[in-house]
């Protein structure tokens, strides 16, 4: 079952299954490809900021990274099973 | 610059190299500036092993070859051979963090493809060791082709290895590709080889980053996080005010001394002054901030150097994302409380060109030091020192006040500006979080050190020849008999056409003279109404005392309370405006800066007028 990376839910190990790219800005893009985000690399949702939960904080390979949900609508993600 | 061998410290961002580069220079560093560009260049000296000495530069931490930043624009116009000011390097020393393998190698693996001779340093394996992660530097070797040195940059491991690295890498015969580096890989492709690199020099995993993982559970958690946030400013602002007393007084002491010898032994006249009331006085001035703005910048190193930096901006990016900002305005604006100037250029890692735009305008308003002996000296005439009760006092809630007045000030105005001058669409906000680390020694003392040597090279060119300036302005011409020097110079002529202007927000003759020369610097002020009111300059705190009574016996309330409304917006620093002009490449935007805060100044300075003598203050 594929989510989007905003909806998985905390601390559920995953898998990158696709990335839009059109959905996000040349420079997000950038940026996102430049932190390691691609398909196949294992990500975790770790937590969310105070008051709304917005941006997130993800575990993308074996770096943590900090991100807006907006931004990690454009990332599909597979729960793996632990 | 020297004729020796070149080598270039490259390597992704987090990944240790400025604690390496500092390990293999030691003090013996040169900051400068490319030309053109305000990105730093931090170089240093080294003796090989063989004794051939080489010089070595840092360059800015960079994730690709696809610069994101101007940062990162001049990596890589280093490593083509492109960026001016620089040659190309005769061989790179990669810096890779062992604990993040896959992530770095990409980088690395742009960078080897370059044809350059170079050395990598698989850094932080005692880290990787912690977190349960075993590399095998041979198998990394192999696949990389070219030599790499197991280093834990912070105690000095693996330095003579590298060393000796270097030195036969320098010898080798270059062999760079045609071209500037179109003929790179396709970025999946390279994405992947590093992936499956890391996979095979990977000798042993365990779950990793527990440390990291452990303490980020509480400073990321919804209700803790921010409680340990507030904390951590709290104890911040605390230690600069509390820490800084005794340093400030040593140094005002001194130059107190120092204008006592000079008084003694130049002739009364002109010389004189210029020495003692112009210089010293000015430069003095400047440079009793010293001990505030290093103890914030110890605070802001170690957060820095620790990670905690990144979490706060974390921790803040909704905030700033409701006035069209993201967290990376966070560090900047919070370098902005000890001086606008490091804190303005703190905004060059803001890749999106708008919002650093927008965090250079608002930068003004955060209360920086300078502030504080202008708040102090009104704060001590005007407002009792007695409690409200709960033991809170009400000069400390007024001083309390004038620092939240100015946040929310720069928030209201990032917004304003957002969906005006600086209107674009909305960025992202994508940050790595490096992990904890216990803040080194060495690092710390070298990056004070440097922001020392910056700011007293500030105070001894920009405040020193504005100081002579407004002292010239102020001594002539000489007055004639019966005339005063404040009415006959040419600062008091100005002074009387400016008064004309702010009378109406309840300013008088006096403080329209102390506006002009705290055009330099905003601590000015203090001097120049002491100046104004002619108080004796003999004895320090007899200064003091005499100035708090004059005020009380010559100001309103109104007016006093009007005059810190003022200096909360009011832009009156020299050094911010030159390095706005330099960060933004020209006068439109200081010009701008200068316009819209004034424009603030004066309405607000004249709301709290008006208002206060509304309520019959």
């Amino acid at each position: 079952m594929a989510l989007r990376l905003d909806q998985l839910p905390f601390r559920t190990p995953a898998v990158v299954t696709a990335i839009d790219w059109s959905r996000l800005s040349d420079g997000d893009a950038r940026r996102l490809r430049n932190l390691g985000f691609d398909e196949g690399v294992g990500i975790e949702s770790l937590h969310g900021a105070p008051f709304g939960g917005d941006p997130l904080a993800v575990r993308i390979g074996r770096m943590m990274v900090a991100m807006r949900r907006a931004q990690a609508q454009a990332v599909s993600v597979e729960p793996v099973a632990s | 610059m020297s004729g020796f061998p070149l080598v270039a410290v490259v390597g992704n961002p987090n990944a240790g190299k400025s604690a390496l580069f500092n390990m293999l220079t030691g003090a013996r560093q040169k900051v400068g500036n490319y030309p053109g560009v305000t990105v730093e260049r931090k170089s240093g000296r080294l003796a090989l092993p063989d004794g051939r000495p080489i010089e070595i530069v840092d360059l800015p931490g960079a994730y690709s070859l696809d610069p994101s930043s101007p940062d990162e624009e001049v990596t890589r116009d280093v490593l083509l051979g492109r960026q001016q000011g620089e040659r190309l390097p005769d061989a790179l020393l990669l810096v890779l963090d062992a604990t993040n393998l896959d992530n770095h190698l990409r980088f690395a693996l742009q960078l080897i493809a370059l044809g350059l001779p170079t050395v990598v340093a698989l850094n932080m394996v005692d880290l990787a060791r912690r977190d349960g992660l075993e590399i095998d530097p041979q198998v990394l070797e192999r696949e990389l082709g070219v030599p790499v040195v197991a280093t834990v940059a912070v105690r000095r491991r693996g330095t003579d290895e590298l060393k000796e690295a270097l030195s036969e890498a320098i010898g080798a015969a270059r062999r760079i590709r045609a071209g500037d580096g179109a003929a790179q890989e396709d970025f999946a492709a390279i994405q992947r080889r590093a992936r499956a690199i890391a996979r095979l020099a990977t000798v042993s995993e365990k779950s990793g980053r527990r440390t990291s993982h452990f303490i980020d559970t509480v400073a990321l958690h919804p209700v803790a996080g921010p409680i340990v946030f507030t904390l951590v400013m709290f104890l911040m602002f605390q230690a600069v005010f509390a820490w800084s007393q005794a340093p400030v007084a040593w140094i005002e002491a001194g130059v107190a001394a120092l204008q006592g010898a000079a008084a003694s032994v130049t002739p009364a006249g002109l010389v004189r002054s210029l020495v003692v009331d112009g210089v010293l006085a000015g430069v003095g001035a400047v440079v009793a901030f010293l001990p505030q703005i290093l103890i914030l910048f110890l605070f802001i190193l170690m957060l820095e150097a620790s990670g905690y930096m990144v979490r706060a901006a974390f921790l803040m990016d909704r905030l700033m994302a409701r006035v069209g900002l993201s967290g990376h305005a966070f560090i900047p604006l919070l370098s902005s409380f000890a001086c606008a100037v490091p804190g303005i250029m703190a905004t060059r890692t803001i890749e999106d060109p708008k919002h650093r735009l927008t965090t250079i305008l608002i930068a003004p308003l955060m209360t920086c030091s300078a502030r504080l002996p202008v708040y102090a000296i009104i704060i001590g005439a005007f407002i009792p020192a007695r409690t409200i009760g709960g033991g809170i006092g009400l000069q400390g809630l007024v001083l309390f006040g004038l620092y939240a007045l100015g946040i929310v000030g720069a928030l209201v105005a990032a917004l304003a500006l957002r969906f005006t001058v600086t209107k674009g669409a909305p960025r992202g906000f994508m940050l790595e979080m490096p992990k904890y680390q216990l803040p080194h020694v060495r690092d710390i003392v070298l990056g004070l050190w440097t922001r020392t040597l910056i700011f007293l090279k500030r105070a001894g060119s920009i405040i020193l020849v504005s100081t002579i300036i407004l002292w010239a302005l102020l001594s002539f011409p000489q007055p004639r008999p019966g005339e005063t020097a404040l009415q006959s110079s040419i600062a008091g002529r100005i002074a009387s056409g400016l008064e004309v202007v702010v009378r109406p927000i309840g300013f008088n003759h006096e403080i329209a003279l102390a506006l002009i020369p705290a055009m330099a610097a905003r601590e000015v002020a203090v001097s120049s109404l002491a100046t104004a009111y002619s108080v004796q300059e003999s004895d320090e705190t007899k200064t003091d005392t005499t100035l708090i009574e004059r005020l009380r016996g010559r100001w309103s309330l109104p007016t006093a309370l009007a005059f810190l409304a003022w200096f909360v917006f009011a832009p009156q620093c020299l050094s911010t405006i030159a390095v706005t002009r330099r960060e933004t490449n020209g006068w439109k935007w200081p010009a701008f800066m200068l316009g819209y805060l004034f424009t603030l100044a004066y309405g607000a300075a004249g709301a709290t007028y008006w208002g206060a003598r509304a309520l019959g203050l």
